[in-house]
């Protein structure tokens, strides 16, 4: 029997009149990869914050391993097992790259200190392909690296759950392809993963199941074949590039 | 973060303290009067940059900690008949659960609103004092009158500079202190890696609510007579950013760096030209945000690394 990691229920967000999220209800399955797309404005930035504790939800809940998490604040969250890169990179500016890896595994869902976590943190930056560039000012990280770093942040927590808000955007074809792999890497480790993402090629070949959200409202779900072919996907993503 | 040069610059610090602490066995009553200005501003700057430093959030409250501290001691002694002591372990206490107050009540403020609720407030508690004191407790001056000499209570603030300094010591090397860096670098991460935002920062205000109270209750003998808008003045709270502004807060032990020097130069220029004292504390200003936004300390350390890097 496949455990459910995470399972939505009804999630609504609203932001004065505007329903960002409406009505939504999904689970994922342990050791799944679950793509949500659709076109901007469609809430699914919206529906990673409220799975992080950025946002809090309107009307609806959210579980982790069956325990509500929805009322919790982000840190947490985090310390229950869930870990986001943001849509934005954000990286941490004053601290060093091995500082800013250590970041993600002091405080939360595990909590290393000292040597161990300058171990652990060098063994990440190796398995992103940060290795030999510690000492670099974050701020001259190439956008690769730094998403690299992000992501190196976000899996020091040893998360049950990672959340990858358009992780592959804004990078040029090789790296994508880099991108790609690295992601793919995490999903044969068995990591658990939602990713957001606009990059049908990583869609289709990282995703088990996807959902596809258009105006707050989850309109199909099935593996990225199967919603890719729905017409009413392709209806919604007319105009644009697909 | 490596240990080795933590336990050096342990030593280090303990070495100046004990240098400072000799102070009183050669300085005059001039000279002496003036380590005793830097001693109250080196505990004030430093307490206040283990907060503000970090995390970038600039406070303009000192003031307020502080004066409750003098007040506390003031009133204490004149109007209830209280010893010195006992006044001053109970103001840093006071100064604590206002800080705290104040912390959780500015939670959900940044940035330049942080700022001006600190300073609004630090002057909303001076009207406040002074207006209980005209209308309730009568206009009987308040009046401390001990045995300390000004180099007795100097050698309590070597003391307390040092509780400071080794406080902040353990706090840079403790999840504290790391914690507070990932606030000032960027807050939304620091939630998403499961920091408790609010607590890591009542922590460190409170703290340095409770030193600020303890530096004014400690100095309220040398002032003799204690007077809500003198102890309450917003100058204090300018005067000990811009130092430890000056000196740099990326380090602990950036703010003397500070002190020191604006302490001399504030002394020059009330002895000679008294008139121009605030002139001064704003070109100060502009100058520290102009040339030296790290402070002195922080652009010496950009000099070196820019020569380390030429001669590799």
């Amino acid at each position: 029997m496949v455990a459910t990691v995470l399972s939505v229920a009804n999630a609504t967000k609203r932001f004065g009149g505007l329903v960002a999220v409406n009505n939504l209800s999904f689970e994922v399955q342990q050791n799944e990869v679950m793509g949500i797309i659709g076109p901007n404005g469609s809430g699914k930035t919206t529906m990673m914050n409220l799975i992080s504790g950025a946002l809090r939800l309107s009307e609806g809940s959210i579980s982790l391993d069956g325990r509500f998490i929805s009322t919790l604040k982000a840190n947490q969250i985090n310390q229950r097992g869930i870990a986001r890169t943001f849509q934005l990179v954000r990286v941490l500016p004053g601290l060093s790259v091995a500082e800013n890896c250590m970041a993600g595994m002091v405080f939360g869902h595990r909590r290393l200190w000292g040597d161990q976590a300058r171990y652990e943190a060098g063994k990440l930056l190796e398995r992103v392909g940060l290795s030999g560039k510690e000492a670099i000012p974050v701020g001259s990280l190439t956008y690769i690296d730094q998403k690299r770093l992000e992501l190196a942040r976000a899996l020091a927590s040893s998360p049950k759950l990672l959340l990858l808000d358009e992780w592959l955007a804004g990078l040029n074809p090789t790296e994508l392809q880099e991108g790609i792999n690295l992601i793919r890497s995490l999903r044969e480790e068995g990591i658990t993963i939602i990713l957001v993402e606009h990059v049908m090629d990583a869609i289709r070949s990282l995703c088990d199941r996807c959902i596809v959200m258009a105006a707050g409202a989850k309109i199909a779900e099935g593996s990225p074949a199967e919603v890719l072919a729905d017409p009413e996907v392709v209806k919604v993503y007319i105009g644009e590039d697909v | 973060m490596s240990h080795g040069s933590d336990f050096k610059s342990l030593i280090w610090g303990a070495v100046l303290l004990l240098l400072a602490a000799c102070v009183p066995l050669v300085a005059n009553g001039y000279w002496m009067s003036i380590a005793l200005t830097i001693a109250m501003f080196t505990v004030l700057a430093t307490s206040w940059s283990l907060f503000s430093g970090p995390t970038h959030y600039i406070s303009l409250a000192t003031a307020a900690f502080f004066g409750v501290g003098g007040y506390l001691v003031g009133t204490g002694m004149s109007d209830y008949n209280m010893g010195f002591w006992p006044m001053v372990a109970i103001a840093p206490v006071v100064g604590a659960v206002l800080a705290f107050l104040i912390g959780i009540a500015t939670l959900r403020l940044s940035g330049v609103y942080f700022v001006i609720f600190t300073l609004g407030l630090a002057e909303m508690i001076r009207t406040l004092v002074s207006w209980i004191q005209n209308n309730f407790t009568g206009s009987r001056g308040l009046y401390v009158l001990t045995d300390l000499t000004e180099a007795d209570i100097y050698i309590y603030l070597v003391i307390l500079a040092a509780v400071v300094y080794l406080a902040g010591w353990w706090i840079n090397r403790s999840r504290l202190g790391f914690a507070l860096r990932i606030i000032g670098n960027d807050e939304t991460v620091a939630r998403h890696v499961g920091i408790n935002t609010a607590t890591s920062k009542v922590i460190l205000f409170t703290f340095s609510g409770f030193v600020a109270a303890l530096v004014g209750a400690l100095i309220a003998p040398r002032y003799t007579y204690i007077e809500p808008n003198g102890v309450f003045s917003p100058e204090i709270s300018f005067i000990v950013v811009i130092m430890a502004l000056l000196g740099g807060t990326g380090r602990l032990w950036g703010p003397i760096v500070g002190v020191i020097p604006f302490a001399l130069l504030q002394e020059y220029i009330n002895a000679n030209y008294s008139s121009y004292s605030t002139l001064v504390m704003g070109i100060a200003f502009l100058v520290i945000v102009y040339f030296l936004p790290k402070g002195v300390v922080g652009r010496i350390e950009q000099l070196l690394a820019k020569r380390r890097r030429s001669t590799w």
